[in-house]
């Protein structure tokens, strides 16, 4: 097993993705280390939320593969791939909390749901959604408020809770800052360096606010139209030398990436 | 489970405007009948795969237990009233017609016989698709659109299990007691008004009521009722699962679940009629 040393956690190859005549993917590759977490930066409608669902399970993709640990998760039968998916987090971009369950069991809903050896009775995991949502500088008594009452900032912090409320070894977040202001989005990034430092997870996390990249990612990469057309290191974000990220990340309307106007 | 795997779209040269125009019309009656035979399997394969959700553990009781009780309690007081009204003006209109033919003693068969037979099952069914029916759609279209149910599946729990198979059980449950109690205040509907208005004896009412009811017409609207409230829940799941498009979106399939499952109700009640009754 000295291969398992070198092996990404996550290795993407041809992945590739069509709805109707629009390729959203086309042909990614993309190495994620273990412990590291990388940026995905793109446009809106550059496919960057259906490369992480297409890595969930939650999108088939058309072709391409997707190992986890060595492993082809697209190969893996319905079973093994529910136990892949316990060993991810996803913070989605509006929270999608489940607005029937009051906020404590929102964030224990994977420990509740768990079969077999990781079970907790309701009132363990009630504790333990106490203790995760004052990992995310919530007081425990938030937990029997309704996801409704809360602001939105609240919102992404129950939201990155219950992501990491089981201990995932992979951690997504879908664009984490979208809708906050700027010193709730750094709080939030904070949160987030500080909660994959101390579960030791990778983390992929798509976004197109820049503050948010540099903060978060150790690597960085960029979608435009279904390709990845630039990966470094997060810092050389600014002054990647590269065109198109050079427009992106200063915002630039004149550049090689056109204003897509109509499909 | 890929909610955008895409439906298989028919690609031919024919139906664009201008070809030809008899091709054209041709071919968009066979789209629309592959259209409709594809939109039938798929509510057929999610109806299966809610249900084999019933025979395979986990079962999530809470969930089951708060539609049961959405579908059950809270719907009481509509069908109740539609029963009672209807039994009332079965008595009241069935009296204009027998008097003529001196056969007012006919009443309080005719009452009990549409009541437990036709009209308990579908008003009731009528009702709580408008009621529950939509409610559902809205409940889990509003999952749907804003990803809590993609969120289930990342939480290790399969949507299906988890909104749909509590759902379906509750709705093939709870209508039949539904419809009891419709049956039950139906009758009394027309025993209402025919000692009060029209002048019966009461005791002979009843004895007519009960010398004409058969156990069998009981039985056979219950099974209609288990049929309609699984018909409910079933256009209220698979409407709300497969919404998009955010408000408007959830409000179109809120819609056609209710229109879906009130025409089903009434297709369905004339084919379990036609297998029970017409013998």
């Amino acid at each position: 097993m000295s291969a398992a040393a070198v092996t990404p956690k996550i290795r993407i190859r041809g992945l590739s993705k069509s709805f109707g005549a629009k390729r959203v993917l086309d042909g990614i590759d993309l190495d994620v280390a273990a412990g590291t977490s990388t940026v995905i930066i793109g446009g809106s409608g550059s496919g960057k939320s259906v490369l992480l669902r297409c890595i969930l399970g939650l999108v088939e993709p058309d072709a391409g593969s997707i190992e986890i640990d060595g492993q082809d998760v697209l190969a893996q039968g319905r079973r093994e791939q529910e136990a892949t998916r316990e060993r991810i987090g996803m913070l989605f971009q509006n929270g999608a909390l489940f607005d029937s369950l009051p906020v404590w069991e929102n964030v224990a809903f994977g420990l509740l749901a768990r079969r077999g050896a990781g079970r907790m009775s309701r009132a363990q995991a009630r504790a333990h959604a106490g203790t995760v949502l004052a990992q995310v500088g919530l007081d425990p008594s938030v937990g029997n408020l309704a996801p409704s009452e809360l602001s939105g900032g609240m919102q992404k912090r129950v939201g990155l809770a219950r992501a990491i409320a089981a201990t995932p070894e992979i951690l997504f977040f879908d664009e984490p800052t979208t809708g906050l202001d700027p010193i709730m989005g750094a709080v939030i990034d904070g949160l987030i360096v500080d909660c994959v430092k101390r579960l030791g997870s990778t983390a992929i996390a798509i976004t197109h606010d820049m503050a948010s990249a540099t903060r978060i990612g150790d690597r960085a990469a960029m979608l435009y139209q279904g390709r990845l057309v630039w990966q470094g290191e997060a810092a050389l974000l600014m002054h990647s030398g590269n065109a198109m990220v050079e427009q992106f990340t200063h915002g630039r309307r004149e550049g090689p990436i056109g204003m897509e106007l109509r499909r | 489970m890929s909610r955008a795997s895409a439906r298989p779209v028919c690609r031919t040269g024919f139906g664009r405007p201008g070809v030809n125009g008899l091709a054209g019309l041709v071919a968009a009656l066979g789209r629309a009948v592959l259209d409709t035979i594809g939109a039938a399997g798929r509510l057929a394969l999610f109806a299966l795969n809610g249900l084999s959700h019933l025979l395979r553990p986990p079962f999530y009781w809470r969930n089951f237990v708060a539609s049961f009780v959405e579908f059950a309690f809270f719907s009481l007081p509509v069908v109740a009233l539609t029963a009672i009204f209807s039994g009332m003006v079965i008595a009241l209109q069935s009296f204009t017609g027998f008097s003529r033919f001196n056969a007012q003693s006919a009443i309080a068969d005719i009452v009990v016989l549409s009541v437990v037979r036709e009209l308990g099952p579908v008003l009731a069914g009528l009702m709580v698709a408008g009621r529950v029916g939509a409610a559902m759609a809205a409940e889990i279209g509003t999952m749907r659109v804003t990803d809590q149910i993609d969120a289930l599946g990342t939480l290790s729990t399969n949507p299906m299990k988890y909104l749909v198979a509590p759902r379906l059980l509750a709705g093939i449950l709870a209508l039949p007691l539904l419809v009891i109690i419709a049956d039950i205040l139906g009758v009394m509907g027309g025993f209402i008004v025919s000692v009060l208005k029209l002048g019966f004896s009461p005791t002979a009412y009843i004895a007519n009521t009960a010398a004409f009811m058969q156990p069998m017409d009981v039985v056979v609207g219950l099974a209609k009722a288990a049929v309609f409230g699984f018909l409910i829940a079933l256009m209220g799941c698979y409407n709300g699962y497969n919404s998009r498009g955010g408000a408007q979106g959830v409000g179109a399939s809120t819609t056609s679940a209710v229109v879906a499952a009130s025409i089903l109700i009434l297709c369905f009640d004339y084919v379990l009629t036609e297998m029970f009754f017409s013998r």
